[in-house]
């Protein structure tokens, strides 16, 4: 039996009529590359701030790392990490000081401070940059400097909204390889993207359509269910009957 | 001219579809009045006094009875020595002492002349100025009933003690004052940020790739602001007529014409503004400090200029907001015409086309 | 219609380099695409020829008119929907329309044939304001605001940003009919996945111009063979190929890696076939691929370093 981290149940997010959120039902296991795709308005914003417990569910049930999405938000956030593509770093302190504050709102001593800070350096080869203000930094670069202090604090899931927006090819699958490392060490990854080829990255991807779920399995059995060839082609056919917008 | 007037009609839409920002235009210059009137015409009444009478004679006994007598004041005649008096101020108990030296009406009787102390805690201006006059005009009746009776000229000189504030500025200083901040506020402010905001969106790049001038997109978001400074003027002035019973006593017509000078002199500084900066907030910081705190500390209502060191006077200078009030309390208080304030609104045509002149010239035709 | 020579723009007093001698020319007519990351320079170009910033070095003209020069003559003659542009969010639908036809000398009547067929999407809300619509009615109101005067020449930076993949499909669908009505459209993207819907490309990174011509071509112009592969155990099998010293490149592209080899004599699928075996893979497929505008991208890119 697979250990599931994230559990849902008919969760359920309306402002006023209008239901955002349609009693959705999922479940992600541990260690998995779970892609939350959807058009644009289908409510995967909206679903994601639910579970990083910034939005209080109208009706449902959720846990998220064990813990109750209505009750224990505190706990939630301290086992998350959170990566946006709009938000990440802090333009005008250094990358030293992005991973001292980060690491440090999220407790960690400074002894595994500097461990951590020097390790994260290391791998991004960022030795010669320490110094430099995140803002001078490519966007690629940023990019993986901000997933990478995200699970700063060894968080059992990350959550990515759009993370590679507007990143280069290559830069973008060095991204995906950190994705992978980061997997492997144990935690889940819940990404959303608008590149379909990175769906076909996921192990499990489900499509969100005007507020529910409409398909949720593997890359591969997707594009069986709807005999497609790419992932585009299923987000295609789905999100074509989509009614609402954002 | 079809495209000036749309897009007119455009910023009309961005105003008065912004309720909050509608409210704080409209409602901020109200409730300035409002707050102030009521200051104005509330405290004035029952205000605890203390006599020290260390005469104790006729004549000190018929004043303390004239003022008892009045409504505007509630005596503590409780005896108290000087030191009393001052601690009594510092807890803020009373707004006055009336002081009657011993031999007061000897004094008055063979000297024919006599005095009265009045010390009074200043630090609210308004009130001290009204109750010393209450005060003076009480014994002034006293001394033209004695002279009455009698025809040696006997005179009570009521000797005056300011406290705290001793320039005394006050009462209908605020009018002119508020008028000024006002102006100030929504034109610098609103039109910097509503220049920015464009910016900020995007929208300006798309309206510098036309064939709209650039120079007109900046005129035109300064007519909204200034109609709706010229709306807030007239109904600073109603209100202050109507609630605040202080007459305009010059020129209306001249009145109107300055505040729109003034007007386009923060419409200027809000262009001048907004060529500097990228971000809404900066736009906003930028006005407030800008301008909003000096209008406060150098147009001369709320701290005397004259009090201040040589070189902060020398700064004050440059503020239009102290040349607008001189000219506005010249019109509407003293009454004078153009002749007495040719000066100020040289000084504050100067200022304007100084700013119009940067500005237009900073202004980008392009970006960066 | 747009040509540009050699054109230079630098920022921060020339420490950054935004476009670094940058020429090319745009027909009439053309879907012309510029192709590339953000901070490549896409939109420091689109300026240029916007007539909204200056360049450092070079010179461009727009239907014949020079960027500085003529600078009023072009913007009262392009279309341009910046990259940021999000509309008056407090004015409606049919508002912010006729603000732009006006703004630009015309009327909503004048042109209506033009914008007909996008406009009708959206004019059940025409009294809707533009802060609620969705992103896809947003960027169609966008278009008929950057079309209301019928420009001769059209820039659209990165109209297709953060826009989900069927809104994307539809708003290209609009561009190729614009196209057909004779209107010089230029736009930028980062989706390589829309290159190939451009009459013709140029693929830039850092300001530079890495190649430029027409999909087909650039995809041709491929040198070497390039395969792709998969197996049953994707996220080992990358590790496993690095160790393969024939081993060109490798990455990760939707369900398969691409692959290209340096060495491609009768024996080497073999070898690699044995060597995956070794290693546990099973499921093994393995054949040709022709390459996309993607990974012709990703070989520029490592070949200019």
């Amino acid at each position: 039996m697979k250990e599931s981290v994230i559990k849902t149940e008919k969760l359920t997010k309306r402002f006023g009529d209008f239901v955002a959120v349609n009693e959705i039902s999922f479940e992600v296991f541990k260690g998995e590359v779970f892609g939350f795709l959807g058009a644009n308005g289908a409510g995967k914003t909206t679903a994601m701030r639910m579970l990083c417990g910034l939005s209080v569910p109208s009706s449902g049930i959720a846990t998220v790392a064990g813990f109750d999405v209505f009750k224990q938000t505190e706990n939630i956030k301290r086992n998350i990490g959170y990566m946006s593509q709009k938000f990440s770093l802090y333009e005008d302190l250094t990358v030293l000081e992005n991973i001292r504050f980060f690491g440090g709102i999220y407790g960690l001593s400074d002894k595994q401070l500097k461990e951590k800070s020097s390790e994260l350096v290391l791998t991004l080869g960022l030795q010669n940059e320490t110094k430099k203000l995140v803002g001078a930094l490519p966007l690629g670069w940023k990019q993986k400097l901000a997933f990478s202090v995200a699970i700063i604090h060894q968080p059992k899931i990350v959550f990515l909204d759009e993370p590679t927006g507007g990143v280069d090819p290559v830069t973008r699958r060095q991204f995906w390889d950190l994705i992978y490392e980061a997997a492997n060490s144990g935690i889940t990854i819940f990404v959303t993207t608008h590149y379909m080829d990175e769906a076909e990255y996921c192990n499990r991807v489900s499509m969100m359509v005007d507020g529910s779920i409409k398909a949720l399995d593997s890359p591969s059995n997707l594009k069986k269910q709807f005999s497609a060839t790419s992932m585009d082609e299923v987000f295609f056919e789905l999100a074509r009957g989509a009614k609402r917008g954002e | 001219m079809k495209q000036f007037l749309v897009f007119i009609k455009k910023e009309f839409y961005h105003v008065f579809r912004d309720r909050k920002t509608l409210l704080m235009l409209f409602g901020l210059p109200i409730a300035q009045i409002v707050l102030f009137g009521f200051a104005l015409t509330n405290e004035i009444k029952n205000n605890r006094i203390v006599i020290v009478d260390y005469a104790k004679d006729l004549a000190s006994q018929q004043i303390i009875n004239k003022i008892e007598a009045s409504k505007y004041f509630d005596i503590d005649k409780s005896l108290m020595s000087h030191n009393e008096i001052e601690a009594a101020f510092k807890e803020g108990k009373i707004k006055m002492a009336v002081v009657f030296p011993a031999g007061f009406n000897n004094e008055l009787l063979h000297l024919n002349k006599s005095q009265i102390q009045l010390i009074v805690d200043a630090s609210d201006p308004n009130t001290g100025t009204t109750l010393t006059t209450y005060i003076s005009s009480i014994v002034m009746t006293y001394q033209t009933e004695l002279m009455k009776n009698n025809s040696i000229p006997y005179r009570i000189v009521p000797e005056l003690r300011m406290l705290y504030n001793p320039e005394l500025k006050g009462a209908p200083n605020f009018v002119p004052g508020v008028m000024a901040l006002v102006m100030m506020l929504i034109c610098v402010m609103m039109t910097s940020v509503s220049i920015v905001k464009e910016k900020e969106k995007g929208t300006m790049e798309v309206l510098l790739v036309s064939p709209f001038r650039p120079i007109l997109v900046i005129i035109s978001k300064a007519v909204p602001y200034l109609l709706i400074s010229l709306v807030n003027v007239s109904i600073i002035l109603l209100l202050s007529v109507y609630l605040l019973d202080l007459p305009i006593n010059g020129s209306v017509l001249l009145l109107f014409a300055e505040s729109t000078l003034l007007i386009i002199t923060a419409l200027s500084l809000g262009l001048l503004i907004s060529t500097a900066t990228e971000s809404q907030q900066a736009a906003m910081l930028l006005s407030m400090m800008g301008m909003m705190l000096p209008t406060v500390f150098f147009s001369g209502f709320m701290f005397p200029i004259e009090n201040m060191p040589f070189p902060l006077q020398m700064i004050s200078n440059l503020v239009p907001a102290k040349w607008y009030y001189i000219i506005v309390k010249s019109i509407m208080i003293k009454g004078l015409g153009f002749s007495a304030i040719w000066k100020e609104t040289l000084i504050l045509v100067g200022m304007t086309v100084f700013l119009l002149t940067i500005s237009f010239r900073k202004f980008k035709i392009r970006l960066a | 219609m747009v040509i540009l020579n050699n054109i230079t723009k630098t920022y921060n007093k020339g420490n950054t380099i935004a476009v670094d001698d940058v020429s090319f020319s745009v027909g009439k007519g053309e879907l012309f695409g510029l192709i590339g990351p953000d901070g490549a320079g896409k939109t420091s170009i689109f300026r240029v020829l916007t007539t909204l910033l200056l360049p450092d070095g070079g010179s461009a003209t727009v239907d014949g008119c020079d960027v500085v020069i003529d600078y009023k003559k072009i913007r009262s003659q392009v279309g341009y929907m910046p990259g940021k542009f999000s509309l008056y969010q407090d004015l409606t639908v049919e508002e912010n329309l006729n603000f732009f036809a006006t703004i630009f000398n015309t009327t909503i009547k004048e042109n209506y044939e033009l914008i007909k067929e996008i406009y009708v999407q959206i004019e059940p809300f025409k009294n809707r304001r533009a802060e609620k619509l969705s992103g896809g009615m947003k960027q169609k109101l966008a278009l008929c605001c950057a079309l209301i005067h019928k420009p001769t020449v059209l820039f659209l930076d990165e109209p297709t940003t953060g826009v989900d993949a069927v809104s994307r499909k539809e708003f290209w669908e609009m561009l190729k009919r614009l196209k057909e009505q004779g209107i010089t459209i230029l736009v930028s993207t980062p989706y390589m996945d829309e290159a190939t819907l451009c009459d013709r490309i140029a693929l830039i990174q850092t300001g530079k111009i890495m190649s430029i011509d027409t999909p087909n071509n650039i995809v041709k112009a491929y040198s070497g063979t390039l395969y792709k592969i998969k197996s049953d155990m994707m996220n080992k099998l990358s590790n496993d190929l690095h160790s393969y010293e024939n081993m060109l490149s490798c990455y990760a592209f939707g369900e398969y890696l691409h692959l290209s080899f340096k060495n491609e004599n009768e024996h080497f699928e073999k070898e690699l076939m044995n060597i995956l075996k070794e290693k546990g893979h099973q499921q093994i497929e393995f054949e040709r691929t022709i390459p996309t505008i993607e990974d012709c991208f990703i070989k520029l890119m490592s070949s200019s370093g």
